[in-house]
């Protein structure tokens, strides 16, 4: 009796402490709630419009194959901020974003949601260009068409694309954000060191001297106060494009591919660049090893140079990328599951499990954050520590 | 996916749940016998995980795509 | 992987690049360096106010066994004064009395010396007086025995016999 009390009283608590949570996290679903009830009514008049833009390629869409294609087309980039959009008018609401390519100079037009999902074709500068699968290609003319090889993959000219995509605009979005929070709490110091921060950079205080001993100084020593902009800046811009990513506001930053390639070859200069003379040693030639050993090791070696970075990428790609699927797909559970659950019993289950996921993912969301600086900090490091054992 | 790919991910997928049970079981063994270096424990074992997830993520999607 | 290296997009890494370059040395020279500087230097703070309070805490316990020191100093200097001057004090006290003793001793002998003295001249006193007295009353007993011839004749007799004698 005892203990059903206290495990009563518990759960209550637990409850309790969730409130929050579940009220801000709620957004998502009645967000998504949007786009999916449009979805749904789309099924049944699966269209025209779209057909027509998108050509030949979908004949007649399943209800699987729509929530797989809304799931891509948010794990892509994209050239026209939407939020949500109606499937039955086939409108997406959002707002354009400017187009930057260079192609025989330089060429800047604001995206519009004919270019972008309607396949119309744009001219600038006496050139066309035409849009498909999150690309820009360049046309023959006004009415020119992408030309597709055997496996379907367009041979269109590609110009060179700078434009500010969705992707873009977030991570403009997060470096202010970024750097309102943190010249905040740098103001704070200038009256003395011993000022407490206010407001939110009182919550972010605490991150940074967790960054400074937990990653910083115990895996690079006395050598830290160096690399402390660089870590500090790859934590919080990864740390706030995760928790963006799990905002209504639909980015996935950090799960494309192009962005953690980016942060990964940073880590890499930044070991490689700092590295010292006994870092290079035990690439290239391996102290306390016979002379053989040391010539099969380099290669290793070399390659581990590589790998490192690499590992570093794809694990922050893979892990956002596979959060942001299954969030959407236990979203999607509302809408494909209605026959089966009948509809409140599919928004429910959709709803708690998708709760429970995002909860999961906040965590992630750190996680991932932690990971990428804990690995750059033990890998730069490794490259700048000294070996007096040999 | 082609059935090897079905079948490699499968395989992919239970050599590293079968390394993060073992990272997880030595670190439970490990904090059991020590509880007060529990942290340090569990610092390095997340990024014992880490390390692993990343050559599992890498595999699966060098494979699949 | 081929979908990968697809998707890859040349402007979102140029994006990435230039604003991960602005945060890290924009935000570095803003806020990055101020605050790690202001954290070192609130910690440091810290660290000096406590080594400041240890030492103050060693300051003080030395200055109280100082005190101590000094105290048990004093009292045993007080003790080692008031020991001497009781000793001086015994000291004086002997020596007065001794002095005392000798100066009695010394008037007890001048006064005893004085009074053999004086009994000594007062014993020639009387003797004087006594060989006078007598002389006298023999001069008078001689006048009166020596008035009449028998007497005398007695006498001389007497003393005759006497010498006889010797």
């Amino acid at each position: 009796m005892v203990t059903i009390k206290k495990s009563l009283h518990l759960l209550a608590a637990v409850l309790f402490a969730m409130m929050p949570a579940v009220s801000s996290a709620n957004v998502d679903p009645v967000q998504q709630g949007d786009t999916v009830h449009v979805e749904q009514t789309a099924i049944a008049v699966e269209t025209t419009e779209h057909e027509a833009s998108h050509g030949e390629e979908h004949a007649e869409k399943s209800n699987d194959q729509f929530v797989k294609e809304y799931i891509d087309h948010h794990l892509m980039d994209d050239h026209y901020y939407s939020f949500f959009g109606d499937k039955e008018l086939h409108k997406h609401y959002g707002f354009a974003l400017p187009i930057i390519l260079i192609d025989n100079g330089l060429k800047v037009f604001m995206s519009s949601e004919d270019f972008v999902y309607k396949g119309k074709v744009v001219e600038n500068g006496g050139q066309y260009f035409k849009y498909y699968h999150g690309k820009i290609y360049e046309v023959d003319g006004p009415n020119g068409e992408i030309v597709y090889d055997a496996e379907h993959h367009p041979t269109n000219k590609m110009p060179l694309d700078f434009s500010i995509t969705k992707n873009v605009a977030g991570l403009f979005l997060a470096s202010l954000l970024l750097f309102l929070g943190f010249t905040a709490l740098a103001k704070t110091y200038k009256n003395g060191p011993n000022a407490l921060p206010k407001g939110i950079a009182r919550g972010l205080e605490p991150l940074v001297i967790y960054v400074r001993d937990e990653m910083a100084k115990p895996n690079i020593g006395h050598k830290y106060k160096q690399f402390m902009p660089y870590l500090l800046s790859v934590f919080f811009l990864i740390f706030l494009l995760n928790l963006l990513g799990l905002t209504p506001l639909g980015l996935n930053v950090t799960g494309n591919i192009s962005v953690t390639v980016c942060l990964a070859l940073f880590t890499f200069l930044y070991v490689n660049l700092s590295g010292n003379k006994d870092y290079w040693k035990h690439i290239f030639w391996m102290p306390g090893v016979p002379v053989p050993m040391k010539i099969v090791l380099a290669p290793i070696e070399v390659l581990g140079m590589f790998t490192k970075p690499f590992s570093l990428l794809i694990r922050l790609f893979a892990n956002i990328t596979a959060g942001h699927s299954v969030v959407m797909g236990l979203i999607a559970v509302a809408y494909v599951m209605q026959e089966a659950l009948s509809t409140p019993g599919a928004i429910g289950i959709s709803f708690f499990l998708t709760l429970f996921l995002t909860f999961l993912e906040i965590l992630v969301a750190f996680l991932q954050a932690f990971i990428f600086t804990m690995l750059s900090s033990l890998f730069i490091g490794s490259a700048v520590q000294e070996h007096d054992h040999h | 996916m082609t059935i090897p790919t079905i079948i490699g991910a499968g395989l992919i997928v239970i050599g590293a749940g079968y390394g993060l049970g073992k990272i997880g079981s030595s670190a439970m063994d490990a904090i059991a016998r020590q509880p007060e270096a529990a942290g340090k424990i569990q610092t390095a074992m997340i990024i014992i995980g880490a390390l692993l997830e990343g050559l599992a993520f890498g595999a699966l999607i060098l494979g699949n795509n | 992987m081929e979908k990968l290296i697809h998707d890859f997009s040349l402007g979102l890494f140029f994006w990435q690049a230039i604003i991960l370059i602005v945060i890290i040395f924009i935000l570095g020279k803003f806020a990055w360096k101020p605050i790690v500087n202001a954290l070192e230097a609130r910690e440091e703070g810290i660290a000096n106010a406590l080594a400041a309070a240890e030492n103050a805490k060693r300051d003080l316990a030395n200055l109280k066994s100082d005190n101590e020191r000094l105290l048990a100093e004093a009292r045993a200097e007080r003790d080692a004064m008031l020991n001497d001057a009781r000793i001086m004090k015994d000291q004086m006290v002997a020596e007065a009395k001794t002095e005392a003793q000798e100066q009695g001793a010394k008037m007890i002998a001048q006064a005893q010396a004085t009074i053999q003295a004086e009994k000594n001249a007062a014993m020639a006193e009387i003797k004087n007086q006594v060989s006078s007295l007598s002389l006298d009353i023999a001069e008078k007993l001689l006048k009166d025995q020596l008035s009449n011839k028998e007497a005398q004749e007695k006498l001389v007799s007497k003393m005759l016999e006497d010498v006889k004698l010797n």
